[in-house]
This record gives C-alpha cells, structure tokens and sequence, in this order.
C-alpha cells in the first residue's frame, strides 16, 4: 500500500460519445508541489471535478490517504483532507471574509453544526481567524461583504478558504487567472508561503509560474497523461513541445 | 371500460392542446407561466359570448378563440414578461400569480360569475357506436382535432425552418442569436401560438367542463402543470404523453376509484419529479 | 506582526462575528410593544393573534426560504397537518393546548423530515413543483378521509385552559393573543440564536454558494434536511395555534393561497432577517383588512397588482424600505434578501 497523499487509478469519464478524462493514473506524495498543465479543453478541470467528487468517474478509483474514496460524497473528501479552490472565484457574496473562515474553520473541527452557541464565541476559532486573515493579507478587509473585495483579493480569500479546512491535499485550479499585474505577486508570495506537509496540485497556464513553483509536471492532452516527471524534463520532452507548439499563440 | 378509456384519451387531448403552450414556455423556454390558464379562459369566453350573444356557429367561433388569445399573448410577452426571462423560478412564479389574481376578477367584473356555457351544435351532440363502443360525437371531434393539432405542431417543428430556428433557439439562445437567428421574435411566436392553442383548448373545453367561469384559470392550473411535469420537456410528444397519461388516469380515477380522488394524480407527479427531476426542463438546472 | 495590532484584531474580528447576536433595545422594544398592545386594545385581540399566528408561518417559511434559499410553494402543508393534529387530539378528549401544540407540531416535523429529501435533487423548479405536489397530496388526503379530519364539515373540539390556568375560549380572546404571543417568542429566540450560530452560517452559506459549501466540508444534505423540519415544525406550530385559538379547522389550511400568502408577507418585510415574517404579517393582514372593506369582490386584483408590481420593481429594491428602518435592530443583517 502507497503511502500517497492522493492516487488515481485508471480514471476514466465518458459525457456521451465524448471522453473527457481517459485512463489517467497518478499519485501524488504528501508535501508534494505538483503542477498539471494542458492545452485548453484538455479537459483538467473535469479531472479535477473527479478528484474531489463533484462527477462520478465512469471507470476507476480515487484514493485519499490510503481510503478508496471513490463513492465518497464531495463534503466527506473534505474532511478526509482534500480540498481545492475554484478556477472561477466560488465565494459567498454577502458574506464577508471572517465569516467565510469562520465557516470553513468551524467545520472543520466539528461545530459546524452547533445551532446554539453564538458565532466568535470560541477563542480558538477566532485565534485561527486571525491568523489566516493576517497570512493573506485580509485584515483590512475582513469585516466587509465579500462582493466588495478586490478581485486580488477575493482570489486570495479563494486560496485561504481552502486551506482553513487544513487539507492533506490541495487542488488549486488556476489561482492566478484573471488577476491584474499589481495582485499577482500576492497570489504568488501566497501561493509559495503554503505550508510544507500540505501536498499541492496546481493547474495552471502560466508557464514560469509552473516552472517556479513544481518539483514534478503532469501533462494532460485530450484527457489523456501524456508524460509526468520533473520539470526539465518535461520542458525537454519533444511530444510536449508539439503539443504546445503545435497550438495557437492562445494557450 | 372501453369508452372510459376513450374518455379519458378525449379528455387527455384535450388537455394536450390546452397545455402544449405551457410546455413550450416552461419546457423550453425555462419560464413558468402560471398564468397560461387566464389565455385559455379568454378563449373560452370568446366562444361562449360569439355564440350566446351574436349567434356565431361554433366552429367559426373557433378561429377566433385561437387569434384573440395569442394577440393577447404578445402583447403581454412584449410588454411584461419579457422582462422576466432571466429572472429566477421565484420570481416568475409570484409575477404569473399576481397575472392571475388580476385577470379573475376582470373577467367576473366584465362578464360576470356565472359560467358561461357552451351549446354544441346538433352535429355534435350525442353518442354513436363505433363497433359496439358508445362514444359521444363531441368526444371524437376532440380526439381528431387535437390529434390533428398534435400532428400539425409535430411536422411543423421538425419541418419547417422556424421549427429548426425555435430548437435551435431553445438549445442555446446565444449562439442561435449569433448564427442570426432572432431568438426574440422566436420567443414571441412561440408564446404567441402557446397563448392560442390554450384558448382554443379552452373553447373545445368548456361544454366538456361545465363551462367557463372566473375560476377556471386556477382550478386548472395545477392539472396543466401536472401535464407538463409529467411530460418532460421533450418537446410536443413529451406533452401529449404527459397529458394521455394523465386524462386516462382521471377519468378512470373518477370512475373506479373515486375515494383516491386526485391523490394519484399528484402522487405520480412528486414521484416522477423526484425519480426525474430534469424532466421540466431543457437544460440549465440539475441535481 | 506586532502584539498590539493582533490583540486589536481579535476584538475587531470578535466583535464582528457577534455583532448580530447581540439583543439592540428596538428589538427589546418590539416585544414588549406586542403584549402592551394586547393589554391595552383588548378589543383588538382576534386581530393581533391572528397577526401573531401569520407572523410565527411567516417565520417558519423564513427559515427555509430567506436564510436557507429553498423555495417551497407547499408550505401550507405543515400548517394543515399542525392544525389538524392539535384539532384531532382536542376532539379526543385531550384537550390540554401545551399538549396538542407540540403533538402538532411533531406531526408537521415528521412530514417534514420525510418529504425534505425530494427537495435535494433538481433545480428550484423542481422544489416549487414538488412542495406544491406535496401541499395539494396531503389536502386531498384530509379531505378524503372525512372520518378522521371531518372533511369539508370541519371539527368540533373545545380546549382546556392553557396551563390550567387561562381560559382560550370565546370569551378567552385575550389570552388566546397572549399564548400565541408567547409561543411566537420562545420560538423566535430559538430561530435567532439558531440564525446567529455556526449552523445558521452554515444555512447562509448555502444559501449564496451550495457549491462551495459542500467545497468546505459542509454536509449540505444534512443541513437542509435539519432546517426543513425544524421549519415544518414552526408551520405546524402556527397550525396548532391556529385551530387552539379559533377552535375552527378547515381544509383550505393546506390551500395553495396559504404558502402563496405568507410568501407575500416575506416579501413585503424582507427576508433573511427573521423580523421580516412579522413586519410582512402585520402589514399584509392590515391591507387585506382595509381593502376588502373597500372593494370586498375585487380585492384580489389589488393582491394581484401588488406582487406584479413588487416583482416588477424588484422585490429586493422594495424591502429595502422596511430594511433601512430595521437596520438598526439587525444591522447589516438587512442587507441580505432572497436569493
């Protein structure tokens, strides 16, 4: 039995006559800085949908810490450790930040479901607030509704909701898409202040971004891998020059 | 037994032409109109006064009680509801209500409460026997004419080039309007001829009901919408099933098992909704 | 960081996550007015209970609908089923009111826990359709089995006096509109501190992002499910309080027009807030009152009129109105509307 943080085994995800994800296999260590590219439509988000059981795999398995999590509702893979942010900001729009964590964070201990004790009432809880508000750069912000944030920073709140769930295994699909110039040294400096026993997937286009940030490069063609290994490799490999190469100046 | 269950398939064409408008507007169009039975109301009394008060056959009446409500329909489309498309299920659904909480009182105030009966001509009344099955004349009329209607919407949305338009347009209103088709204008005529058929079903409907009164959009309004639930949004078949299925179960609910009254009815709605719930709609909404 | 700034964090963050927990004197003011006005206009009473009856439904379709996002048009049902249950009990023989409320609303919370999971799968579509489905099974139910329910002819049952104490009958108007009164209270500070807790966060939550709701670890099935039944239990409360008070029950409790109206009253008050039921309740029951007296046949073209208007303009736009004035007992609370 692996000891990986996050395994998939032949997973396979048929919409129609379309295959989207076909027999991909991988695993990923714990404190693992992994990143996936692809060309557009290669069909990474879908994967990423599989993982955390948004969709079901048509075939396969998915393995988290060593469980088959396969049949696993999306909310339960969550609390196993696996958690991931979302390509388009998914936030809560008049929510405001604090009370975004405060969310995740209660969750996450198990009083999520307290109905009776008043929101900020535990100490704790408020500490860890604290502290994840100061680590991206939110206390300025934190009390205002979540729609009224920067894009910059609803992107960092992206990162930092994720990570309240103190995940074994994050999945960040392109944090720093749509993010202006002047807010992508936050997202990055974020990006590289993750703390090291939190294993990380990162989608991403952004080459030097990948490049800086991944020990190993998994490529993704028409759902298919088509080669993983470390990142000069894989900048030497001459199928994934033809890939990129062969593509429009859009990808 | 076979004459309930032609009954029942009379009854179920019947509420086929009168819900096929409402198919198309909540099926395809995404947008819940509660108010469709108003249209049909409309056609109804269109019926009933042409021929109480001038003395119009019934079947001239019949025309009439298509147009009026489908002009009446745009109108409507054009001015209100089109305001509407994009807003939530909520949202439509008070927006229709209050339609409807208006449009019964000006028809009691107009017209007033008494219904206003229809009296089928000679032709149509009473009953014959088709190979030792009594069925009434009027209940076949309704089966060959709606069946017919049925037949027509069919051919004319694989067909026809506006039937190809209006798929597409249901499909993806964006690209349909980038590949130049006017999506609104497609949109209109749909609700137009929607708004029509429900008239002309309310004409066919009011000897077979009892006749027309102010109650009458709401006192149908949940069977329509059954019908559609049922149905699925799988076009004009969907709805006709919907509606078949539907008729035949009232009647010979009515007939067998009048204890159980319309529980069944509403039964298999939750439990289709429930086993299906993408059947009232095309796209856009899911688990 | 230094010491200073994250002690100061702290508190700020403290005091903003409890800001809405805490009781403001209008709220204080708000519930001691309710009484005061049923002591001091005791002619009034059948009024204000029946303003305190529609208030509490209002409430329980609040829990759903404006802190939760679930539409329902079938709420009606659990005030049928709270009414006929309280009514059932009392023609029994069991007449002791505390115990018909809660048997009541029991029955409406079983309903509730059964039916809430056809309300997970589909769209909002879906969950209009199918709560209304619901709503309109269990009145042909009632109506159908006349041996239990009385059918269209109704019940005959009398309740004791409400903690052996104070009579609710005929001549027991006012203490009918306070025991109402009393139990919309000690059911609305539980609804507040369920609002204002983790689990109410959680309802909000998914409410504006079920997605990422379910992202963060919360059991959305669950929760729905939860408030559901709890709400069910509310309506059926308001049911029980109902046919307690009147000691009338009829089958159109479980009318559509029910769950339509108290629809209405959330949209007149506002909702997510809790206080929106109430506001709605009074304000809709005194417009129903002053407009049927002047067009008694006509009065639901105005109804009507009202709601397309109301959509129209944008219902959050016109509960805003309202919101402002109560902004200062539910700050910032009342920036939050219906999804």
């Amino acid at each position: 039995m692996s000891a990986a943080a996050l395994e998939a085994r032949g997973l396979t995800r048929h919409f129609g006559a379309l295959t989207a994800t076909d027999d991909v296999s991988f695993a990923i260590q714990p404190g693992a800085r992994q990143a996936l590219i692809g060309p557009n439509g290669a069909g990474k988000t879908t994967l990423i949908n599989l993982l955390t059981g948004v969709i079901k795999p048509t075939a396969g398995q998915i393995w988290l810490a060593g469980r088959d999590v396969t049949h696993l509702a999306s909310s339960a893979r969550v609390r196993i450790g696996l958690s991931r942010t979302f390509q388009i900001n998914q936030l809560f729009p008049d929510m405001t930040p604090a009370e975004s964590l405060a969310l995740a964070i209660s969750e996450r201990n198990g009083s999520g479901a307290d109905f009776w004790r008043a929101l900020g009432s535990r100490p704790a809880i408020v500490a860890e607030i604290a502290e994840l508000l100061a680590r991206f750069g939110l206390e300025a912000d934190m009390d205002l509704p979540t729609r009224k944030l920067a894009y910059g920073k609803q992107r960092l709140l992206e990162i930092a909701l994720a990570l309240a769930t103190r995940p074994r295994v994050l999945l960040l699909d392109e944090p720093a898409a749509g993010v202006p110039e002047e807010e992508r040294r936050d997202i990055l400096a974020a990006l590289a202040a993750l703390p090291s026993d939190v294993a990380i997937l990162l989608i991403e286009h952004d080459m030097d971004l990948v490049f800086n940030f991944a020990d190993r490069i998994s490529v993704l063609v028409a759902g298919r891998l088509l080669a993983e290994g470390a990142p000069e490799t894989i900048a030497a490999d001459e199928r994934v020059r033809a890939v990129y190469l062969g593509e429009d100046a859009h990808g | 037994m076979l004459t309930i269950l032609l009954d029942g398939v009379a009854y179920g064409m019947l509420l086929f032409v009168l819900a096929s408008g409402l198919s198309v507007t909540l099926g395809l169009m995404n947008f819940i109109n509660l108010a469709h039975g108003a249209f049909a109301m409309v056609g109804g009394y269109v019926t009933a006064l042409l021929m109480n008060r001038a003395g119009v056959p019934f079947l001239v009446t019949l025309p009439a009680a298509f147009l009026i409500p489908a002009i009446l329909g745009v109108v409507l489309e054009r001015t209100l509801y089109r305001r509407l498309y994009g807003a939530s299920p909520l949202d439509q659904v008070l927006f229709t209500i209050g339609l409807v909480l208006m449009a019964m009182p000006i028809a009691a105030y107009l017209i007033g409460d008494e219904p206003q009966q229809v009296h089928l001509p000679a032709w149509l009344s009473g009953r014959i026997e088709v190979r030792g099955v009594g069925i009434g004349v009027y209940r076949l009329f309704i089966i060959a004419l709606c069946g017919a209607i049925a037949a027509a919407l069919q051919m004319f949305l694989i067909k026809t080039r506006f039937g190809a338009q209006l798929r597409a347009a249901v499909d993806d209103p964006r690209v349909a309007q980038g590949l130049g088709i006017n999506v609104d204008r497609i949109f209109a005529v749909a609700f137009a001829v929607g708004s029509g058929l429900a008239g002309l079903g309310g004409a066919l409907a009011a000897d077979v009901v009892g006749g027309i009164d102010p109650s009458f959009p709401v006192k149908f309004l949940v069977t329509f919408l059954i019908v559609v639930t049922i149905g699925g949004s799988n076009g004009i078949m969907g709805a006709l099933f919907g509606a078949l299925l539907l008729g035949v179960l009232d009647v010979a609910g009515k007939y067998y098992a009048p204890s159980i009254g319309a529980f069944i009815i509403y039964a298999v709605m939750v439990v289709t909704l429930v086993v299906r719930p993408q059947g009232l709609f095309a796209r856009g909404e899911g688990p | 960081m230094s010491v200073p700034d994250s002690a100061e964090t702290m508190q700020r963050l403290t005091a903003h996550l409890r800001r809405r927990a805490r009781w403001r004197w209008p709220e204080i003011l708000f519930w001691l007015a309710i009484p005061a006005a049923i002591f001091v206009l005791p002619s009034r009473a059948g009024i204000i209970n029946e303003v305190l009856i529609a208030g509490l439904f209002a409430l329980s379709l609040d829990l759903i609908l404006g802190l939760t996002g679930i539409v329902s048009l079938g709420h009606a049902a659990f005030l049928g089923l709270g009414a006929y249950a309280a009514a059932i009990l009392a023609s029994k023989g069991f007449a002791d009111p505390t115990l018909g409320l809660a048997f009541g609303a029991v029955v409406a919370a079983l309903v509730g826990f059964v039916t809430a999971p056809l309300l997970l799968r589909g769209g909002d579509l879906t969950r209009l359709m199918v709560t209304l489905g619901v709503s309109l099974m269990l009145g042909e139910l009632a109506n159908r089995n006349g041996w239990l329910t009385g059918g269209a002819d109704g019940l005959n049952f009398s309740m004791a006096p409400v903690l052996g104490l104070f009579s609710i009958g005929f001549t027991g108007q006012r203490n009918a509109a306070l025991y109402s009164f009393a139990v919309l209270f000690i059911l609305f500070v539980i609804a507040r501190r369920l609002a204002h807790s983790s689990f109410g966060l959680s309802l909000t939550a998914i409410r504006e992002n079920r997605l990422r709701a379910g992202a963060l670890g919360v059991d959305t099935r669950r929760r729905i499910i939860g408030v559901y039944t709890v709400a069910a239990a509310y309506a059926g409360a308001a049911g029980a309080l109902l046919a307690q008070t009147t000691q009338i029950v009829s089958l159109d409790l479980f009318d559509f027009h029910r769950s339509a109206d108290a629809m209405l009253m959330l949209i007149i008050g506002g909702a997510g807030y809790l206080y929106g039921g109430l506001i709605g309740a009074a304000a809709f029951i005194v417009l129903r009152d002053v407009i049927s007296a002047a067009t008694p046949e006509y009065w639901e073209f105005w109804i009507g009129l009202a709601l397309v208007i109301l959509v129209l303009v944008g219902r959050g736009r016109i509960a805003a109105a309202p919101r402002r004035l109560i902004s200062l007992i539910a700050p910032r609370a009342a920036h939050r509307g219906v999804a």
